[in-house]
């Protein structure tokens, strides 16, 4: 099955165009121009990708994120014509898990689409246990859900891969870099701003208290790494 | 002290330097004293006295006014009262001189009577005579005051006398010689007293019939002396209060006229500092109202106009970024397309081929174009910020390298890097500075004429350098200046290889400027030219001196 995804933006040629490179790679794209629509139709058509502009006429595309990040975690990769470091940190904060600015070689972008629809070769019945061992975290990799203190915690498939990334090597220490290399499948540096977003919003919902992790430790100068089992 | 001497006085450390007689000059201060430890903290000690002194005298008007008034003033007081207690003493002492004068002669008569029959040998008779003339003179007398009686004989009796007061001797020649004699002289107030006081002597010559009585009176001037003692008191106690009230008066002067002066100097400067809303509050209409309403004025339409100019540039900058953010919307359709055109240019006839290659390569400068335009725009907004970090510059370089290797491949160039073995670490926006190298590397490529091109890298304690040198067409006179400018194209005539977009020297100037750090250029035609990026080891700190020349060291003695 063609996998879908749902363009929102205004620019009535852009869309056109992305729809007839997406086809031409093989998605099924369905349209959406305005913002305030944008919700209603994502929950219309389910797509399996979202590409949001984030200059868009009745609800901006941050407020979009936010309202499609509160139903779903369906990857969301903004669509940006500011180079400007508050805007695209302000939409990862929002929800986002990647974005691309305009204007973009289309290989790129479906490039970062595939790395977000990409399926891990999940192995049968493998369980990982991270975090301290009076309150661990135990992760389900195949059922893709996550356990803490008998609760689950619904993560995002793109906080899911960070944490399955971390906890598969519970003891090596994961530069951004390498990070943004297996989870967001970057070739080459990018932005590392991504990475402490996301581990930040990781953070939010598996940790006890965010401020002093316990799950998703912090080194210094280096990156990240999982905490002990 | 660390250097000790064997003379007496420093290993004693007496202030008195014995006198050995061997110093041929007396005048001279002996060497010892310059180094001794009370005369040069002494020295210090009055050093910074005199140094708030005179910083103050220099920095305030009030404090010079003040000090100005108050020495004037008292030098003009004091010779006011000088004058006053001068002039009032001597009036006082010639008023009791004329009374004690006209004493004397009133007394003249009645003492001539008394002494007409006393013997001048028989001392009782002699004293008797003295004790009838000092009642009958005392009773008479009046505006004189107090007074008291001596009576000598002549020649000189002086022997016999001995216990009462004593005349002095000049006077007493006067006296003896016929005259009425007047004289200052200590004598004693009463006749119990203990010490002279100072006094007025009358003397008068008396006819007896047995010879010539000297008749004295003597006036203490106690009294007096009270009175121009009180007036020199008055006197002084005036005159300070005086100069206090002067000096008083002309502080509060000077404070309500350096007040708003000091106002519009501070006003004045936080303006300068671009506080530009600062006025000064204005009350009354005097002559400093006025400058105070001028400086306002000036104030206001200096904001407003530069209100205005700020807006105008506000919205040419907005205007630049605008169009940059509005333009990357459609190019990314456009680009798009092309892509997809590309990709089929296999099935196009040749003619449409090509042109699908040019429109994609084109379109690659178009958006490096639209990306260098939006960068600048970023500077003029001042919306620039260093991400800075400390890092060894030797991989900037090498990534810089890797970054047009094609393009020194093709041009034949070969890049020589001279760097040293260890890392050349420094406080750096790695983005920024391998932006910088990679403009210059492509501009010494674009412009090398297929020479080496060789960059070197030089460091010190406070700075790193990089210099990339190229042997090609170099620059024309003046032109080193030029290169820097938006858009400016050394020769016109020339073909461009790299495409470049005619900002990007202007952005890495923008980028070493952020860093506090130098981008200069150095050429002579046909011998190329060299640029140098200097950086400060440590952010924020100010570049005084460049660890490489600008002038390459082989161009050194033909072109210095």
């Amino acid at each position: 099955m063609k996998p879908r995804a749902l363009v929102v933006d205004d620019d009535s040629a852009l869309a056109e165009m992305l729809g007839i490179v997406l086809r031409n790679d093989g998605f099924e794209p369905a349209f959406v121009a305005d913002g305030s629509k944008a919700v209603q139709v994502f929950r219309e058509t389910k797509p399996d990708i979202i590409l949001l502009d984030l200059m868009l006429p009745g609800l901006s595309g941050i407020d979009v994120c936010r309202a499609i990040r509160a139903e779903s975690g369906t990857p969301i990769i903004m669509l940006t014509a500011k180079g400007d470091t508050t805007d695209i940190v302000l939409g990862l904060e929002s929800g986002a898990d990647d974005y691309i600015v305009k204007p973009f070689k289309p290989k790129e972008l479906v490039a970062r689409m595939r790395a977000r629809l990409r399926h891990h070769e999940d192995v049968l019945g493998e369980t990982l246990v991270i975090g301290p061992g009076e309150s661990p975290v135990s992760i389900d990799v195949a059922a893709h859900q996550v356990v803490r203190d008998a609760k689950a915690i619904a993560l995002t498939p793109l906080e899911f891969d960070l944490l399955v990334a971390l906890a598969r090597k519970p003891r090596q220490v994961f530069t951004r870099e390498v990070l943004l290399e297996q989870v967001w499948g970057y070739r080459h540096a990018a932005d590392t701003r991504l990475v402490n977003v996301h581990v930040q919003r990781l953070r939010s919902k598996v940790e006890r208290d965010p401020e002093r992790p316990e799950v998703v430790l912090t080194v210094r100068g280096v990156g990240y790494k999982a905490g002990p089992a | 002290m660390t250097v000790v001497e064997p003379g007496p006085a420093a290993s004693t450390g007496s202030g008195v330097q014995p006198d050995s007689g061997s110093d041929p000059d007396p005048e001279a201060v002996p060497d010892w004293w310059d180094r001794h430890p009370v005369v040069l903290r002494l020295r210090s000690v009055t050093g910074a006295v005199t140094g708030a002194i005179t910083g103050a005298w220099r920095r305030s008007l009030q404090v010079r006014v003040g000090s100005t008034t108050a020495v004037v003033s008292f030098v003009v007081v004091l010779l006011i009262g000088v004058f006053i207690v001068d002039q009032v003493a001597g009036g006082i002492l010639r008023a009791k001189r004329d009374a004690a004068v006209s004493q004397a002669e009133l007394g003249l008569v009645s003492a001539t009577s008394v002494l007409a029959n006393v013997d001048a040998g028989v001392v009782a008779d002699v004293a008797d005579a003295q004790q009838q003339i000092t009642s009958t003179l005392t009773a008479s007398g009046k505006s004189a005051g107090l007074f008291s009686i001596a009576i000598e004989s002549a020649p000189s009796g002086s022997t016999e006398k001995s216990s009462g007061p004593v005349i002095p001797e000049g006077l007493r020649e006067l006296v003896r010689s016929g005259n009425l004699a007047v004289q200052y002289a200590p004598v004693l107030p009463s006749a119990d007293a203990q010490h002279t006081v100072a006094g007025l002597i009358v003397g008068e010559p008396v006819q007896a019939r047995t010879g010539v009585f000297e008749l004295y009176y003597l006036f203490p001037l106690t009294a007096e002396q009270q009175t121009i003692q009180l007036l020199r008191r008055t006197v002084w106690l005036a005159g300070i209060g005086l100069v206090l009230l002067i000096v008083g008066i002309s502080l509060l002067v000077t404070r309500q006229v350096v007040r708003p002066v000091r106002v519009a100097a501070r006003t004045a400067g936080k303006i300068a500092a671009g506080d530009l809303s600062q006025r000064i509050p204005v009350r009354g209409t005097d002559d400093l109202a006025r400058l105070g309403r001028s400086f306002n004025e000036m104030a206001g339409s200096l904001q407003r106009q530069i209100r205005r100019l700020e807006d105008l540039s506000r919205l040419q900058r907005r205007f630049t970024s605008d169009v940059s953010h509005e333009l990357r919307t459609p190019l990314t359709t456009i680009r798009m397309a092309s892509e997809l055109l590309l990709n089929y240019r296999e099935e196009f006839p040749a003619e449409l081929a090509r042109s699908v290659e040019l429109l994609h390569t084109e379109l690659d400068r178009f958006e490096a174009l639209l990306g260098d335009l939006l960068e600048i725009s970023r500077y003029d907004a001042g919306a620039a910020k260093l991400e800075s970090d400390t890092a060894d510059l030797r991989g900037v370089i090498n990534s810089a390298v890797q970054a047009h290797d094609v393009l020194a491949g093709r041009q034949g160039s070969e890049i020589v890097i001279n760097q040293p073995n260890h890392a050349v670490t420094l406080d750096m926006d790695t983005r920024r500075v391998e932006r910088i190298l990679r403009n210059l590397l492509g501009n010494a490529l674009d412009h090398g004429e297929g020479r080496p091109i060789i960059i070197t890298v030089g460091e010190d304690e406070n700075a790193v350098a990089v210099t990339v040198r190229d042997t090609g067409v170099g620059l024309r006179p003046g032109e080193a200046g030029l290169v820097f400018n938006r858009f400016w194209r050394g020769d016109t005539s020339r073909s461009r290889l790299t495409g470049g977009t005619g900002l990007g020297l202007a952005i890495s100037l923008e980028d070493a400027r952020l860093h506090d750090g130098w981008l200069q250029a150095w050429g002579v035609r046909g011998h190329g030219a060299q640029f140098r990026l200097t950086l400060p080891r440590h952010a924020g700190h100010t570049l005084i001196s460049s660890p490489l020349p600008l002038t390459p060291l082989d161009e050194d003695e033909e072109h210095a």
